[in-house]
């Protein structure tokens, strides 16, 4: 394609401009316990009566020139989560850090000069557009708000930014109308490089797009990255987009990040319940495999209110695997593998955390019920295996990680 | 509408003589053109296919490829409405159970829809009246083609709520929309159209509004009903996993146009379009191991008033110089067939698309 081929040139000729502070592995984006509570408030006097807990304590971190791709069904608080480290929405509580400077509270002019770092990308190219602006203006307005004035004019840079996303740079006065849903998406992408970010938080970037425009935008994030060693966020819920986009991957559920993991592993072998339930939903398509239903696991009902989540484990109310102790006590995220941490106390594909708790809940029982009795017996047995495994090596998790992945084949 | 001409029939294809037809559904060169300030919108230009009872035929294109046009077509929806004063060209022929629908009495086709053919629309929230309990609703689409009193109505309400899975059918059905999650309202959605035990069912992008794991519960639900109503169904959608998972036939579209129908295995194993590589191309997937880049087609959907000349996938087609004469920037391609039940629309030779297929397309997914 010869846009591809517009992308790698022009970005490499501008190579000598960006470089980056942080060394690639090193932590760019670091968040601790980062909640975000939305208040319901009632009557007249508006007291507050309850919260929307759509982030609920997270922690994880962004290395430089990795990407995280972050999936969860809709609302398990993975948008939000991407508009509070992006600093569009204010904390509730815990703590955001961006190359070691904390910025959780920071105030609109505090944020300014980080604005040039961190971009975001947004799911609807319709309405992320001002479509009484120009391209032009679009592209250019973070330059004229930054008081930036880039080497040859704002116009030239917009013109380079342009054909850096494979668009014609003549386009330069049309208006946002004019372009396709893929084009757009592609305007939106040129306006968040604008500035050489950092980080760019990707929100849907490619959901509302036809299957074949898709795969056009999903190459260009990939080239970009490669060319300017951009470190991305993916927020998505197509899973298969983001194992294609990510390198590390975090399973939100209900505000709470279940299980954070290097891609092939999570894909592999995934170990929080809800990880695998989420990763056999997900419609094959291969017409062979219609009749091997039963790989699939079928949740029983809806995600439960986030305004009163369920106590202990969040997914204990439709998780077949839940017994007493989900239900009282929740289970901290906890690297079981390295590369792999999972919040639960019954993983999948290693040994069990909470083996004295062998007595389903009655809700666990139902739930069993349309999971199948292969899936069953074959995550019992690799359970088993890995229990042992670890039994015998003292050495340390690696080995029984290892052990896990034969047993799985 | 006798002014459109009408194209010859391919190879394999139902001759066009207004003869009833053995299949249970069978469209003949449907075209569904809708007059607009700028020009002449083809949004459906000469499709044909046929479906048995029991039988499931997923329709996949992009958005804009007629897909829906087609489907509201068929349940007669296009004479219906009006677009701005003008109203949908509508001609070819549609044979439901031995009647021609778009010649037929729309009072007589009135009383076909919801009874002998149903439809699920993609957004449950604006299909369902809010204003209405499901209870109402289902009830009123049952008493419409039933002469029964409002309470036997009403207990065929809560049992077909029931049936598509929706906890305490005896209290929900007397819910409104809006106290029901995306699932559950998509759940009483397909109660409603199954309410009279329909032959055909139409299924428009059902699931494209949901997350995966009530996508999933749907899937199942749809898959589950037509085996116990034996009803035909037509699924339209975007997602090639959601037809592999349920159709027996698939047909792809593009710009108005069949461009590949055949067997989902056919179609999946051996695609003989440039086309349907590129949408297999263009889709990274869980089931393989992970793809170096995704392959995907240049450019974008054709305007539909615009329909590039000959092949309407020349502009974006890799292949488009391969034929002599510049054969597919001036004629168009007529459905030929590839093989047992298989046709495809393409100017490149069978031999060569074979080769390309096997060759240079197959390895790379």
């Amino acid at each position: 394609m010869s846009d591809e081929k517009a992308v790698t040139k022009s970005a490499q000729a501008d190579g000598a401009t960006l470089t980056k502070d942080a060394a690639p592995g090193e932590t760019l984006l670091k968040v601790t316990g980062l909640k975000k509570h939305f208040p319901i408030k009632k009557g007249l006097l508006q007291r507050q009566v309850g919260a929307v807990h759509a982030v609920d304590g997270i922690d994880f971190e962004v290395r430089a020139g990795e990407t995280l791709g972050v999936v969860g069904e809709s609302g398990c608080g993975k948008s939000t989560m991407g508009r509070l480290i992006t600093r569009l929405l204010e904390p509730t509580g815990g703590k955001v850090e961006f190359e070691g400077k904390d910025i959780t509270h920071l105030g609109v002019a505090g944020m300014r000069p980080l604005r040039r770092d961190v971009q975001m990308i947004f799911q609807d190219p319709y309405s992320s557009l001002n479509p009484r602006h120009t391209i032009g203006t679009i592209i250019g307005a973070p330059f004229r708000l930054q008081g930036v004035e880039p080497e040859g004019g704002i116009k030239t840079e917009v013109q380079r930014l342009l054909s850096v996303v494979g668009l014609n740079p003549e386009h330069y006065n049309r208006y946002p109308h004019e372009f396709s849903g893929g084009q757009r998406q592609r305007i939106g992408i040129a306006r968040a490089l604008a500035l050489n970010p950092k980080l760019v938080v990707a929100d849907e970037p490619v959901s509302a797009l036809d299957v074949s425009i898709q795969a056009q935008v999903v190459n260009l994030l990939d080239d970009l990255q490669e060319e300017l060693g951009l470190t991305y966020v993916i927020i998505a819920h197509d899973l298969s987009v983001v194992r294609h986009v990510s390198d590390r991957i975090a399973v939100m559920y209900l505000g709470k990040i279940v299980e954070l993991a290097d891609r092939d592993l999570l894909y592999r072998t995934p170990m929080h319940p809800y990880t695998k339930a989420l990763m056999s939903a997900v419609p094959i398509p291969d017409p062979r495999r219609k009749n091997a239903k039963s790989e699939r696991i079928l949740l029983k009902g809806d995600v439960p209110s986030p305004i009163s989540p369920p106590s202990g484990c969040r997914f204990h109310t439709r998780c077949w695997k839940a017994t007493e102790i989900c239900r009282t006590t929740e289970p901290p995220l906890l690297e079981l593998r390295p590369g792999q941490q999972v919040a639960c106390h019954h993983p999948e594909n290693f040994a069990d955390q909470a083996p004295q708790d062998t007595v389903l809940l009655s809700a666990a029982k139902e739930a069993a019920e349309l999971v199948a009795d292969e899936v069953l017996a074959e995550s019992a047995a690799t359970s088993a295996a890995v229990a042992a495994e670890v039994a015998k090596e003292t050495t340390g998790t690696s080995e029984a990680a290892e052990a896990s992945d034969t047993t799985e084949k | 509408m006798t002014e459109l001409s009408k194209t010859g029939a391919a190879v394999g294809e139902p001759t066009s003589n207004s003869s009833a037809p053995s299949s249970f559904l069978e469209v003949r060169d449907l075209k569904v053109h809708f007059p607009t300030d700028d020009g002449l919108v083809k949004s459906v230009d000469g499709l044909s296919f046929q479906l048995e009872k029991g039988k499931t035929l997923g329709i996949v294109g992009e958005s804009g490829s007629g897909k829906s046009v087609t489907s509201l077509g068929i349940m007669g929806l296009h004479t219906a409405g009006q677009y701005g004063k003008r109203k949908a060209q509508l001609s070819g022929e549609i044979w439901l159970d031995g009647t021609e629908l778009l010649s037929a009495d729309p009072d007589h086709v009135r009383k076909l829809r919801g009874r002998q053919m149903a439809m699920i629309f993609q957004d449950p929230l604006s299909a369902l009246h809010p204003y209405y309990t499901i209870g109402q609703q289902i009830v009123e689409a049952y008493r419409i083609h039933h002469d029964v009193d409002k309470k036997t109505a009403k207990r065929r309400a809560v049992e077909m709520l029931d049936r598509v899975g929706i906890p305490q059918p005896d209290k929900r059905v007397d819910s409104y929309p809006h106290e029901f999650s995306g699932g559950m309202r998509q759940r009483a959605m397909i109660a409603m159209s199954l309410v009279n035990n329909p032959e055909l069912l139409i299924a428009d992008e059902p699931t494209t509004a949901l997350d995966v794991t009530v996508q999933a519960q749907i899937l199942d639900l749809i898959r589950d009903l037509q085996k116990e109503f034996g009803s035909a169904v037509i699924v339209i959608t975007h997602d090639l996993g959601v037809v592999a998972e349920l159709a027996d036939d698939i047909l792809v579209m593009y710009g108005g146009r069949c461009v590949e129908r055949g067997p989902a295995e056919k179609v999946f194993y051996e695609p003989r379009h440039p086309y349907t590589w590129g949408l297999l191309g263009s889709m990274p997937r869980l089931d393989r191991e992970q793809q170096e880049r995704l392959i995907p087609v240049k450019g974008s959907p054709p305007s539909l008033i615009n329909i590039p000349s000959g092949c309407a996938f020349n502009p974006r087609c890799p292949y488009a110089d391969l034929p002599k004469d510049n054969v597919t920037r001036t004629v168009r391609p007529e459905l030929a067939e590839v093989g047992s039940r298989h046709w495809a629309a393409c100017h490149l030779g069978k031999e060569q698309r074979e080769r390309i297929w096997t060759e240079e397309i197959a390895p790379k997914l």
